[in-house]
């Protein structure tokens, strides 16, 4: 299994995903993923009119990569000219030009190639692997070129990635800057045709799109930034393009071109749940935390002004001393009693209060600390409500109740110069509106 | 040639009328979903659902060929059965595909495009892996899911009539369709145009959506046998996107998709039969019988499109540009009316003008000039003698209107803008050409019936049109 022949596809192949991963990324964030898929289908007619027109010249030569492959430039990027073309002149839109342009060229595509199969002189069998990629065909001057266009690929992503990364998030800045910007998008576009060209071959027409954009996809999940997505994407691409070929060596009659896919989508899988930057676990695990720290602010200032009802906020340690029952704190606030048990708990296991013997609460000294400046923001926020955005004082508390967690310092520092006058620092401001009186209270 | 081609045809036979049958009822049936997925925008869910009914038919029938073989069905039932499958396996993976995109774009924040890429082409994966692997047990070939073999598949006959069964089921899909459009017809096009005014309306998007990709998965698995599950999207997209250029209602743009769809089939197949036949005999080749039908009536379709989008009436490159051809030239009729007008105001008399001198007072085009000359003789509004061309009655009438529209907005502009007098002239040479009567009689009434514009020439009454 381990033959020449399979480390030689397998060199190629890996070439190809690097390069395929990172084409891939410049098309998604384009957002343009499925033009490869476009320029694949159209390749088809090209391949076999190329096949066709030198078997008529020279009987053959019809079937040598460098010839087909051509064939299948041309139309492929002829594809996408014809997508851009339904897009500025008519008032298709841009899915229903790709789905028209993908469909018809590929018709064609079929059409020719029955009509190569039922050449008497051709055998046209060669040509069919092209729609589902045969890794086994491939012989070493095939791989040779593929190596090669991939190398050329991924040096021209090398030399142009600021300008590509420069026409990928804005596109209007670029122009301004003067750079030339439709002839970066075309050689772009060359680059997608390119890579999706010499993809054919091992992956096949049908599924060669899935290497442009699934790396790319998986490796957004891990990275805000363009040159580690676009490194992530092409180790991904690599990694499922040489495990691919593996996989289908190593077990008979596997399609590589399927197994390539179906790598990449475990990847992507496993990116989607895992990812550091986006993925499902983290995003879940920031909206926790989010939700952790908007219950502490909502329980601390319900105790706050359950205190301050009492007139015991005056000083530190009447407000450090005073014990204060959960069915009071339950008044503050619709809270179902088991999230508010809930978030005694958690706020009493980061010492933000404490429990007595009568199960009552007191506010520890980082409790007060925290509770006054929780109080202080909310009113603040209130107050610049009331005083600059014209909200009536009976309104602002669900607003300012909404925003208040999600405050950022440097906004609370301004709202501090802007109410400092009125209010020195570290000093809670009563509220502007009244507050539900808690029951038992005096 | 044309011998060749009607040689051809005159071996039409029953089985190429049940062919393009077939193809005509499979394009109808496509093109009813077709012509919501492009007005929804979803067109690339009509391509990955194409691709991921490969694997929902394997699946389906390689369960329902292991329930038989390992005896839990009969061999009776699975005859009966398996086709019920297919369309079983083709709905779930249907909404299947609709739910795993948008789950990966909530999820993960992908982009819709991208997300459909990946679901779709993973989804392929599976379909070619698994018919792969149980190739030895079934035959199941990739190949007739993807290409189809109209050519073959009418063969399958019903009972003992010569209706083939593809014509009953794409025939069935068809009329299906049809009801399903005639009753929903109302929520279809509001969700379609308007989704946010459908959902305050009460129409839920959501059954909508998972409704529309379950309908569009059976019309694919109904007409994957006929025309191959790839080819089917030119069928679903391509004559709706035709009708949608050709029409701006949603009634008539149904009804153009399912005749352009039956036009491309008839088409395709005609030229399936003859193209091959007739190029390479000219070109002194090999001679072929025929080629792909399914391949040629997509091709059939994009040539159908491609008239649509030069001919369309309203909005087609070729309408659009001989409007824009038509409007210069009326341009340059008028600014020739108007210079001859003007000269015979500050010669007191009727003074011919040859086409070059025209030419060149007015700095157009030779021909353009040219065409317009003829254009105003025909119209008798201009008559030619060996001096060259003059004004008749009937030219000096439609230039008073002009002159009068040009000073007219000269007026207005001088009253109620502040610009420099030298300055109105080019505004009012553009607008003169746009002015109609109800317009100049608001600005005379506005400018209480000036005499005389700011330059001090005489605006000419409104003279009445002959």
């Amino acid at each position: 299994m381990w033959t020449y022949n399979t480390q030689v596809v397998m060199a190629g192949t890996l070439l190809l995903g690097i390069s395929a991963g990172v084409v891939g990324v410049f098309m998604l964030l384009r957002k343009r993923a499925l033009v490869g898929d476009v320029v694949s289908h159209a390749a088809l007619p090209g391949i076999a009119a190329a096949f066709l027109l030198f078997e008529t010249i020279r009987p053959g030569t019809g079937k040598a990569l460098p010839v087909l492959l051509t064939g299948a430039v041309v139309t492929g990027f002829l594809g996408v000219l014809c997508t851009i073309g339904i897009r500025r002149y008519t008032r298709i839109k841009e899915d229903a030009a790709l789905a028209i342009v993908l469909s018809v060229f590929f018709g064609v595509g079929i059409a020719l190639l029955t009509v190569v199969q039922s050449l008497p002189t051709g055998n046209a069998a060669g040509l069919h692997d092209f729609i589902y990629g045969k890794t086994a065909s491939m012989v070493v001057d095939d791989v040779k070129v593929i190596s090669i266009a991939s190398v050329v690929v991924l040096i021209a992503c090398g030399l142009l990635f600021k300008e590509l990364a420069m026409i990928c998030f804005d596109m209007e800045f670029a122009g301004a800057q003067g750079w030339p910007v439709a002839w970066l998008d075309l050689v772009l576009m060359c680059l997608v045709v390119g890579v999706t060209v010499i993809g054919l071959q091992s992956v096949g027409l049908l599924l060669v799109v899935a290497m442009l954009i699934i790396p790319a996809a998986s490796a957004r999940f891990w990275t805000d930034r363009l040159l580690p997505m676009t490194i992530v994407s092409a180790v991904l691409g690599g990694m499922s393009a040489a495990l691919g070929v593996l996989a289908s060596a190593s077990i008979p009659r596997l399609p590589a071109g399927a197994i390539i896919v179906l790598v990449g989508s475990t990847f992507f899988a496993l990116s989607l749940l895992f990812g550091t930057r986006r993925g499902a676990l983290r995003r879940f695990q920031v909206l926790l935390t989010l939700r952790r720290r908007v219950g502490r602010h909502d329980l601390l200032r319900a105790f706050y002004e359950v205190l301050e009802a009492r007139g015991c906020t005056s000083d530190d340690f009447r407000l450090a001393e005073t014990p204060v029952s959960e069915s009071e704190l339950q008044t503050m606030r619709t809270w179902a009693p088991s999230r508010l048990h809930r978030l005694l708990r958690t706020c009493r296991s980061d010492g933000l209060i404490a429990q007595d013997d009568q199960g009552e609460f007191r506010l520890t000294r980082l409790g007060v600390d925290e509770a006054r400046r929780v109080v202080r923001n909310h009113r603040l926020w209130e107050i610049y409500l009331i005083n600059y955005a014209d909200i009536a004082p009976s309104h602002v508390d669900r607003d300012a109740d909404l925003i208040e967690h999600i405050l950022d310092p440097d906004l609370i520092a301004e709202l501090n110069q802007i109410l400092s006058k009125q209010f020195p620092q570290m000093v809670v401001p009563p509220s502007p509106h009244t507050i539900d009186q808690p029951a038992g209270a005096v | 040639m044309f011998t060749d081609f009607l040689n051809i045809l005159a071996d039409w036979s029953q089985f190429d009328s049940w062919i393009v049958v077939c193809a005509a009822l499979a394009a109808g049936a496509c093109a009813i979903p077709g012509c919501f997925l492009v007005l929804r925008r979803q067109s690339l869910m009509g391509d990955a659902l194409s691709h991921t009914v490969l694997p929902g038919i394997a699946g389906a029938f390689l369960l329902s060929h292991g329930l038989m073989t390992s005896g839990w069905m009969t061999p009776e039932t699975y005859e009966s059965t398996w086709h019920l499958g297919l369309f079983a396996g083709a709905i779930s993976i249907g909404i299947l595909t609709a739910l795993l995109t948008q789950f990966i774009q909530n999820l993960g924040g992908v982009e819709s495009s991208a997300a459909l890429g990946i679901v779709f082409t993973t989804l392929f994966a599976i379909g070619l892996v698994m018919i792969r692997m149980a190739a030895d047990q079934v035959d199941l070939d990739p190949d007739c899911v993807l290409y189809g073999a109209i050519e073959s598949s009418i063969l399958d006959t019903v009972g003992t009539t010569d209706i083939p069964r593809a014509a009953v089921v794409n025939g069935a899909v068809l009329v299906l369709n049809l009801l399903l459009v005639v009753v929903f017809y109302k929520e279809l096009r509001i969700s379609a145009f308007d989704p946010e005014l459908a959902t305050t309306l009460g129409i839920n998007a959501q059954v909508m959506h998972y409704g529309l990709m379950a309908a569009t998965a059976v019309t694919l698995v109904a007409a994957f046998e006929s025309v191959g599950s790839i080819l089917v999207i030119a069928m679903l997209i391509v004559p709706a996107a035709t009708a949608f250029l050709l029409t701006h209602r949603l009634h008539v743009m149904i009804g153009l998709s399912l005749v352009v769809g039956a036009v491309s089939a008839l088409l395709g197949h005609v030229l399936a039969m003859t193209l091959p036949t007739i190029v390479t005999k000219s070109w002194g080749g090999p001679s072929i019988q025929g080629t792909s039908t399914a391949g040629m009536i997509a091709a059939a379709s994009g040539a159908c499109f491609f008239l649509a989008v030069l001919l369309s009436p309203r909005q087609g490159v070729l309408s659009l540009l001989i409007a824009r051809q038509r409007l210069r030239l009326r341009i340059v009729a008028e600014d020739v009316l108007g210079l001859l007008i003007r000269l015979e105001e500050s010669e007191d008399s009727a003074v011919a003008q040859t086409a070059s001198q025209i030419c060149e007072r007015l700095g157009t085009g030779r021909l353009k000039t040219r065409l317009a000359i003829i254009g105003l003789t025909r119209q008798q509004r201009l008559a030619s003698s060996s001096d060259g061309v003059s004004l008749t009655e009937r030219g000096r009438s439609s230039a008073n209107r002009l002159v009068r529209s040009h000073r007219l907005w000269e007026s207005y502009m001088a009253k109620h803008f502040v610009v420099p007098d030298d300055h109105l002239h080019e505004t009012a040479s553009r607008v003169e050409h746009f002015l109609d009567p109800d317009l100049r009689e608001e600005l005379a009434e506005e400018l209480d019936a000036p005499e005389t514009d700011p330059h001090g020439r005489a605006i000419p009454p409104e003279s009445e049109s002959k």
